[in-house]
C-alpha cells in the first residue's frame, strides 16, 4: 500500500471546523478510519461510511444545525463575557492562568458599565472582524442596577483528561448538585464559580479514557446543563492541542459569540512553535486574540538575586511572536516558585505575595484582558 | 508488517503537558543510541509535535518507499571522542600528557525519527483534527513506517534490512484519542516482549503529580507495564551561584511511585545549558559550577562574556550531548530501563 499522508493533511481546515454542526448519532460500531465524522454533513455519505454498520444511522440523522446549539445560547445569555485560554503546548501555565485570572478579576469592583470593545483592533487581523457582530445584544441586557457592583467569574475546565482547576482553586473535594433548572457550578467564593470534571469522578486518581466523541458530549453539558446563571465573564481553560475540545468549544459558543482568546506561552521556540499552531487554529475559527501572556520568563535565584532565564527566549519570546503576527502582547510574568505552591494548596497568590514582582505582572495582564472586553476595574 | 522488524517499543508518556516527555524521549533515544544500539523515536503528538526540533531537524521531509515511509535520519552510525571531564582541568595547566588517557572513545547507533511535522507545508500550520482523523494518522505511522529501512545505495542491496533496536514513542498529553489508538493498535500488532512498557514522566508539583496518576491509572487499565517514573524540573542550578533551587518544588515524583508501587527512575534537574543545546546547539560548558560559588563577582563577568561569542559549536548533537549535565542522569535511567526489560525477559 502507498499512504498518501499530504492528502490528509493538506485538506481544508473548514472541514473539522464545520463539522458539528448536527447532533451526533447514537453509533453501533466505532467510528472507521478516515470517518468524516458522525456530526459532519457527510456523515454517512463519505468514501470510509461504505461498509460501515453506522452508515444507515449516520445518513438517516437529521441533519442541519445541533438543535441543541440554540439552547446553549439561551443557557449563556447572562453571560456577558466569553474568553478562552488557549495554548498550543502543554504545561506552560494555561490552568495557572486561568485560575489568576479568574482570582484577579472576581470580586473586584466594576468600573461602570461593561463596555464595548473597542473595534479597532490591535491585532489587526482581517480574519477576525466578523467575530464582532454578535456584541451588539449585549447592550440591551445590561441592566441599570449593574453599575458598580463586584465581577462574577465562571472558570470552566475543558481539560477532560487532565483537569487541573478545582486543585488549582482548592475545590478538589466537591461534588456536582443537580437541580431541576441544571447542574450547578461549584462556588469557590462569592464571585468566583467554577466546572470541572474531576468533580465527577468517583475516585480523584481515576483516568478519564475518552475519545474526541465522548468529550464534546461533556464539554456540551457543561455548557448547556450548568446554570451559569448572570456572570461577569466565563473563562475557558482548554487542554494543549488543536482538537475536539477546542473545536467543540468554538462551535458551542459560537452562535452566542467568543469575546476573545487569550494565548499563553513560554520563552523558548519549542513553545513558541506550538504557540504559532494555536495562532493559525484562532485565524481559520475566527475567534480575535486577545493577546499574549509569556509565562514562566526569567527565574530570580532566592538566594543571589541574580535573575536567570531558565527557558531562554533564543528566538525574541513572545515579545518578538507578537510583533511578526500583529498580536498584542499582554505582559510578561517571572517564574516564581510560589506561584506553583500556590497552585497546588489552592491558594490565592495575589493575596498572599500582593508586593512581589509576578503579582504586579499578573495584576498588569488582568488589567490588559479585563480592558480587551471592555471590563475595567475601580482602583 | 513494518513493526515485526522493532525489538522492543518504549513509550513515554504523562497525563500533564510540558513536563517534558519530548525532552525525556529525546535524552533516552541519544543515551540509547550512544550505547550503540539502533534507535527510532516517533511523535505521535499531532498537533504539537516537538521532536524534530530537539532533533534539529526540522527542515526535513519524509520520504516515501513502495511499501511505507522512511522515517527522516537523525544521525548514522558513527564514533566519537568523548572529551572527558578530566580533559577541561588539564587544559587549564597545559599539560596536555594526560587527556589522551581520559578521552574515551563511543561508538552510537543510527537514530531515526518520524514526526507529523515532516509532513506539514508550513511550521506553524494548525492541525485541525478531530479523533478519527488522528486514529487514522497513529494507525498509520504505527503499521507502515519503515523502521528497518536500507537504502537502495547500501552496497549489499540484497541483505534484508537490520531491525531497529529500540522504538520510542513520544506522545501527547492526556489519555484520550492518540493514547487509545496507540495502545489498540500495539496490543494487536506486537507481541507482549515487543512491546517493553512505559516511561512515565512528571513534574514535582502536585498539580502535575495528580494528572500523571490519572496516566498510571490509564496504564494499569489498558495492561501497559510502567518500566518506571521519570521526575523532571527537579531543580535548578543557578548559573551565577550554584545554588540549587526547587522550582516546581521536589521529591513528588518518588513519592507517587511508591503509592503506585512502580519503579522511580530518578530526578532529572532543569538544565539550561540542554535547552541552549537544543535550540542554539552549543556544546555544554559547565566550568563556572564546578569552581565553587564563593568569588561571585569574577565569574558573573565571566558568564557574560561568555555568552556572546559563542555561537552553533560544529559536530552532532550525539557528540555534543556527552558533554551535557544530564548525560550521566540518563545514563543511570537508561541502565535502569534495560535492567527491568532484560528481567523480564527472562520471566518470559
Amino acid at each position: 500500500m502507498a499512504p498518501t499522508l499530504e492528502d490528509s493533511v493538506t485538506s481544508p481546515a473548514s472541514e473539522a471546523l464545520n463539522a458539528p454542526l448536527k447532533s451526533a448519532p447514537a453509533l453501533v460500531a466505532p467510528e472507521p478510519e478516515h470517518c468524516p465524522g458522525p456530526e459532519s454533513q457527510q456523515a454517512g455519505k463519505g468514501d470510509a461510511c461504505a461498509g460501515c454498520p453506522n452508515q444507515q444511522i449516520c445518513a438517516t440523522a437529521p441533519k442541519g444545525p445541533d438543535p441543541d446549539i440554540p439552547i446553549i445560547t439561551e443557557r449563556l445569555r447572562g453571560v456577558k463575557r466569553k474568553v478562552l485560554v488557549l495554548s498550543g503546548k502543554g504545561g506552560v501555565g494555561k490552568s495557572t492562568f486561568s485560575s489568576l485570572l479568574a482570582w484577579g478579576f472576581a470580586g473586584q469592583a466594576r468600573k461602570g458599565k461593561i463596555q464595548k470593545p473597542k473595534t479597532e483592533l490591535e491585532n489587526g487581523s482581517a480574519h477576525n472582524l466578523e467575530v464582532q457582530a454578535p456584541e451588539e445584544h449585549d447592550e440591551d441586557m445590561e441592566d441599570e442596577e449593574d453599575e458598580e457592583k463586584e465581577i462574577t467569574v465562571g472558570l470552566m475546565d475543558a481539560d477532560i483528561t487532565g483537569p487541573s482547576i478545582p486543585k488549582m482553586l482548592g475545590v478538589d473535594n466537591e461534588t456536582i448538585h443537580v437541580s431541576s433548572s441544571g447542574w450547578s457550578p461549584v462556588w469557590v467564593s462569592d464571585t468566583l464559580c467554577t466546572m470541572s470534571i474531576q468533580f465527577m469522578l468517583p475516585s480523584r486518581d481515576d483516568a478519564v479514557i475518552w475519545r474526541g466523541a465522548k468529550k464534546n458530549g461533556l464539554i456540551k453539558k457543561f455548557l448547556m446543563d450548568v446554570e451559569w446563571g448572570g456572570l461577569d465573564l466565563l473563562l475557558v481553560d482548554t487542554p494543549p492541542g488543536t482538537s475536539d475540545e477546542h473545536l467543540s468549544v468554538n462551535s458551542y459558543l459560537k452562535e452566542g459569540g467568543v469575546d476573545g482568546a487569550v494565548l499563553v506561552t513560554t520563552p523558548q521556540e519549542v513553545a513558541l512553535l506550538d504557540v504559532r499552531k494555536e495562532i493559525d487554529f484562532c485565524r481559520k475559527a475566527g475567534i480575535k486574540i486577545l493577546g499574549v501572556v509569556e509565562n514562566m520568563a526569567g527565574f530570580v535565584c532566592p538566594n543571589c538575586r541574580h535573575q536567570s532565564q531558565i527557558f531562554k527566549p533564543t528566538t525574541g519570546g513572545a515579545r518578538r511572536l507578537c510583533k511578526e503576527e500583529g498580536l498584542k502582547f499582554l505582559g510578561s510574568v517571572p517564574l516564581d516558585p510560589r506561584i506553583g505552591m500556590a497552585c497546588d494548596y489552592g491558594e490565592r497568590f495575589g493575596e498572599a505575595y500582593p508586593d512581589s514582582p509576578a503579582s504586579k505582572a499578573i495584576d498588569e495582564v488582568v488589567r490588559g484582558v479585563g480592558k480587551a472586553v471592555g471590563i475595567e476595574f475601580e482602583d | 508488517m513494518p513493526l515485526d522488524n522493532v525489538k522492543k517499543i518504549i513509550l513515554v508518556l504523562s497525563g500533564k503537558g510540558g513536563v517534558g516527555k519530548s525532552s525525556v524521549t529525546t535524552q533516552l533515544a541519544l543515551t540509547l543510541s550512544l550505547q550503540g544500539h539502533s534507535v527510532g523515536v516517533l511523535d505521535v503528538d499531532l498537533t504539537g509535535p516537538s521532536i524534530p526540533r530537539f532533533f534539529g531537524c526540522e527542515g526535513e521531509k519524509v520520504q516515501q518507499a513502495p511499501g511505507g515511509l522512511i522515517p527522516v535520519q537523525v544521525h548514522p552510525a558513527g564514533s566519537t571522542t568523548i572529551p572527558a571531564v578530566a580533559k577541561e582541568k588539564a587544559d587549564k595547566t597545559n599539560s596536555t600528557t594526560e587527556t589522551s588517557t581520559e578521552e574515551k572513545q563511543f561508538s552510537y547507533g543510527p537514530l531515526t525519527c518520524l514526526s507529523l511535522a515532516f509532513i506539514l507545508s508550513s511550521r506553524s500550520t494548525a492541525v485541525i483534527w478531530r479523533g478519527p482523523k488522528k486514529t487514522a494518522m497513529v494507525r498509520q505511522f504505527l503499521t507502515s513506517t519503515l523502521w528497518a529501512y536500507t537504502p537502495p545505495t547500501a552496497t549489499s542491496s540484497s541483505t534484508p534490512p537490520t531491525p531497529l533496536d529500540y522504538l520510542l514513542i513520544d506522545t501527547p498529553p492526556g489519555t484520550s484519542d492518540e493514547h487509545i489508538s496507540l495502545l489498540e493498535t500495539l496490543l494487536k500488532e506486537t507481541t507482549s516482549a515487543q512491546l517493553a512498557g512505559a516511561v512515565v514522566v512528571t513534574t514535582p508539583q502536585a498539580i502535575s503529580i495528580s494528572d500523571v496518576k490519572k496516566e498510571l491509572n490509564f496504564c494499569a487499565k489498558t495492561g501497559l507495564r510502567v518500566l518506571g517514573v521519570v521526575e523532571n524540573m527537579a531543580g535548578y542550578v543557578c548559573p551565577c551561584c550554584g545554588e540549587v533551587a526547587n522550582v516546581f518544588s521536589k521529591g513528588g515524583g518518588e513519592v507517587m511511585a511508591r503509592e503506585f508501587g512502580v519503579k522511580f527512575l530518578g530526578s532529572v534537574p532543569l538544565d539550561p545549558a540542554f535547552v541552549a543545546l537544543v535550540e542554539e546547539g552549543r556544546r555544554p560548558v559547565y566550568e563556572v559550577i564546578g569552581a565553587g560559588g564563593e568569588e561571585n563577582g569574577d565569574e558573573q563577568e565571566e558568564v557574560e562574556e561568555e555568552e556572546k561569542p559563542r555561537e552553533k559549536d560544529p559536530g552532532l548533537l550525539v557528540e555534543k550531548y556527552t558533554s551535557c549535565s544530564l548525560y550521566p542522569v540518563f545514563e543511570g535511567i537508561v541502565k535502569e530501563v534495560l535492567a527491568d526489560i532484560a528481567s523480564r525477559e527472562g520471566e518470559v
